[in-house]
């Protein structure tokens, strides 16, 4: 029995980490079928999102409320991603729709920028270009509609961005002088330190429930509730697959599509900002931070059946346990009487790094049978 | 159409500058009034970009700071002739072939007399054939697996004997976790498995006991399935000998504080690749209590080991921290001067036959360069403060002699490295 919880926690638990960073992913290659090999780097910005708003609440002014720095953290994260998704969106993604081989060279491209980037630009500075960023699409947004048209428009939408710009050059010398840690640029990898209650673990049934873990496992729970309820039940959401589903047929109904788009991506990249949060509580937040996660990502939206939230949640969950059954030597304790030649075959495959080949062969074999995954898409769209 | 063509043009400006490499070289600093007869260019070859750069940059940096003093003191001595160091950088950007690359463009477009270079196994096995065919030298600082004896590489890092054996006898004997079963955990490469098939060897005739063993594929952050095992097989406690690399061991660190695998709960883990900057990355708080073993530590307390430690801050940064690696980076290049001026020459051969015997006061306590082009030093094992410091418990009586062939691992056993005696070479029987 006990067993089976550990085994059972232990599978969710991996499965959970897998499942957050492809939230993201499932929506914006699942739903709009765009092969973003940048995803990895927007989880990668979502965990220094939380870096930096861990330094920020290390000031005396937040320092009573420090302890809750990894809540504000998730929001802040899911609008740093989102905002450079959309802007990637808007500047390089839009122009190759329809072309996803073209579509996978450039986001490589966009990733590696970013790697660089983090690693050249203090963060400082990268904090007060997101914000400028930030101010600079919702100013729009803000300004009444008559200011934007006729032939003063141009000169509005410059000056928005123009104080924008300001907004985002003062935030970063402010904080620049008072976090002298994000002053400098670095290619040393940070460390994001969970706050006291947040350490340790929940003792059980003679059960350790790592705390961190089981916080991941709740930002994911509510994710995928979240997701699923916007997806299902919102208009917005309900205007994304209606154009999944047949984007001229949207368009003549007057959805507008290219905001949809817009939508749609901003929201798995937002995704991403939260799985970046998750995972810097596990592990260092560097550079290469995306690149870990980024095959694995993909396996599971493809494993799940690209289009479909629920495979994506079975498929993290299956790989989560599979990994753990293979990985940690379970099978030894389930079944100890195994004849001789199969014990030494477990054994073989009873260490992590087996364990992941193992994990990868099955999918592979399994494709083999299921080319399209757990819940193959139906419909017209297989054909689109 | 206009404004998408200048949008176009301000973007590829901004790649093409993000895109731009830059190669150094420099020459150390200006400030010394000491008259040179002549220069010599030594090439410095390491990682400034890529996930090694963290690590190797603070090589350059320390090897760059010996140079620089050397230079003040007057520079190195030829023939009654006062040459100045100067240094030409190369960047091995943490791709292994490059390193190989690179090594070939300093030996034969810059005809650099020495090379200092590498950090990662990988990077010194993939430049080795480029030295041993062109017979030029590689001055190699870093702790590593041994089971290498080469001609052509002069090695000043801790080999098992230096570093991993004193420390598995320490916990094996006398930390509080002593005679308490080992689990080995590792990165997949190399090095570990080479370390742990070591470590296992030993414990057999130490009479311990390995309840298993880990590796952690390099750039998996997932260790859930590795305390999973931990916890089963030390169900009571025990020693952790921990060969991860890098970004590894803050994943493995903060995951097993909270399942509960502390010191507190009778878990000791033993690190051979934790040092002072790793410390201040990953949080002290994470490893007060658990155990590292080096040749160098930054709290011993002697007056060169302070002022190594007081002149690497004063060049770069008063936040700045100074370990094993660097040490060993420091003393090469001093140890290369030192061969010159007995040699008397330039010249690879000459330098080469000069080396063997060169001691020298290196913050760490006396070394001596051995037959086999490793470096006899001393063996400290340390336990992790809250300040991020190690507290050096235990350091052996003088420097210990390096064994390029383990005398553990079934196939070197019997077997060592003398290039003083062409009879002998890389690798003869006792």
């Amino acid at each position: 029995m006990q067993l089976l919880f550990e085994s059972l926690f232990n599978g969710v638990a991996i499965g959970s980490v897998l499942l957050v960073a492809a939230l993201g992913l499932a929506i914006v290659f699942g739903l709009m079928g765009v092969i973003n090999l940048a995803h990895g780097e927007l989880i990668m910005l979502g965990a220094y999102t939380t870096y930096v708003v861990q330094l920020i609440f290390k000031l005396p002014v937040f320092q009573p409320i420090y302890d809750t720095y990894v809540l504000v953290a998730i929001p802040l994260a899911f609008i740093t991603s989102g905002v450079v998704g959309i802007l990637l969106e808007r500047t390089v993604i839009r122009r190759l729709y329809g072309n996803p081989l073209e579509t996978l060279l450039a986001t490589w491209g966009v990733s590696l920028i970013l790697q660089q980037f983090v690693r050249s630009v203090p963060l400082a500075q990268a904090a007060g270009a997101v914000l400028a960023l930030v101010v600079g699409f919702s100013l729009p947004l803000l300004l009444p509609k008559a200011l934007l048209q006729g032939s003063r428009a141009r000169w509005m939408r410059a000056g928005s961005w123009g104080v924008s710009a300001l907004v985002g050059v003062v935030f970063a010398n402010g904080l620049a002088s008072q976090v002298s840690r994000i002053a400098r640029a670095t290619s040393r990898n940070v460390d994001v330190t969970a706050p006291k209650w947040m350490r340790g673990g929940l003792e059980f049934a003679d059960l350790t429930f790592p705390v961190p873990r089981l916080v991941i496992i709740m930002i994911t729970v509510v994710a995928v509730v979240g997701v699923t309820w916007f997806l299902n039940r919102s208009v917005w959401g309900m205007r994304i697959r209606a154009v999944t589903q047949n984007r001229e047929m949207s368009d003549c109904l007057g959805i507008p599509t290219d905001t949809v788009d817009v939508l749609t991506f901003g929201i798995g990249s937002g995704l991403a900002g939260v799985a970046g949060v998750a995972v810097s509580l596990l592990g260092s937040v560097g550079p290469n931070v995306g690149t870990s996660y980024i095959v694995g990502c993909f396996m599971v939206v493809v494993l799940g059946g690209v289009g479909n939230l629920l495979g994506t949640v079975l498929a993290s969950f299956a790989i989560g346990l599979l990994t753990d059954l293979i990985g940690a030597g379970r099978l030894l304790s389930i079944w100890p009487g195994m004849p001789a030649p199969l014990e030494g075959v477990v054994k073989f495959f009873a260490t992590t790094s087996m364990a992941q080949v193992m994990v990868f062969a099955l999918i592979v074999v399994f494709l083999q049978f299921r080319p399209a995954g757990l819940f193959p898409q139906k419909g017209r769209m297989v054909e689109a | 159409m206009s404004q998408p063509l200048s949008k176009r043009i301000l973007i590829s400006l901004a790649a093409a500058s993000l895109g731009l490499t830059v190669t150094a070289c420099g020459g150390g600093d200006q400030a010394s009034n000491v008259e040179y007869d002549d220069t010599v260019k030594v090439g410095i070859l390491h990682s400034l970009t890529g996930t090694m750069a963290i690590s190797e940059t603070t090589l350059a940096e320390t090897e760059k700071m010996a140079i620089a003093e050397i230079n003040a003191a007057g520079g190195v001595e030829v023939d009654g002739k006062k040459y100045k160091i100067e240094y030409i950088v190369e960047d091995g950007a943490s791709d292994w072939p490059t390193f190989a690359e690179k090594s070939k463009k300093l030996i034969d477009q810059d005809q650099v007399p020495v090379v200092f270079g590498g950090w990662t196994s990988a990077s010194r096995k993939a430049m080795l054939p480029v030295y041993e065919s062109k017979d030029a030298f590689l001055y190699y600082p870093i702790q590593y697996e041994g089971q290498e004896c080469s001609n052509n590489i002069f090695y000043t890092g801790a080999t098992p004997n230096q570093q991993s054996e004193p420390a598995t006898k320490f916990m094996y004997e006398k930390s509080p976790a002593a005679g308490k079963p080992f689990f080995l955990v590792g990165s997949d490469y190399v090095f570990p498995r080479t370390s742990n098939t070591i470590t296992k060897e030993q414990l057999k005739s130490l009479g311990g006991e390995v309840v298993g063993e880990d590796y952690l594929p390099l750039g998996n952050t997932e260790v859930a399935p590795i305390i999973a095992k931990i916890k089963k097989a030390l169900p009571d406690g025990g020693v952790i000998i921990n060969t991860l690399n890098g970004d590894q061991n803050v994943a493995f660190f903060k995951q097993i504080q909270d399942a509960g695998i502390t010191p507190d709960n009778g878990y000791y883990v033993m690190s051979y690749s934790i040092a002072e900057e790793e410390i201040s990355t990953i949080g002290s708080e994470f490893l007060e209590g658990h155990y590292g073993a080096w040749n160098y530590m930054m709290s011993i307390d002697t007056p060169a080991s302070k002022k190594f430690a007081a002149d690497f801050k004063a060049k770069y940064g008063a936040d700045r921290q100074v370990a094993d690696p660097q040490e060993s980076a420091y003393n090469m290049v001093y140890l290369w001067k030192k061969a010159v001026e007995k040699a008397n020459s330039f010249d690879d051969d000459k330098v080469r036959e000069a080396l063997v015997g060169i001691e020298f006061d290196a913050p760490q306590g006396p070394v001596k360069v051995m037959p086999n082009h490793h470096l006899s030093q001393t063996v400290r094992i340390g336990q992790i403060t809250a300040d991020g410091q190690f507290e050096i418990l235990e350091s052996t009586d003088g420097p210990v002699a390096p064994q390029a062939w383990n005398q553990f691992e079934p196939s070197s056993k019997g077997f060592a490295c003398d290039w003083t005696d062409a009879a002998k070479g890389e690798k003869y029987k006792l």
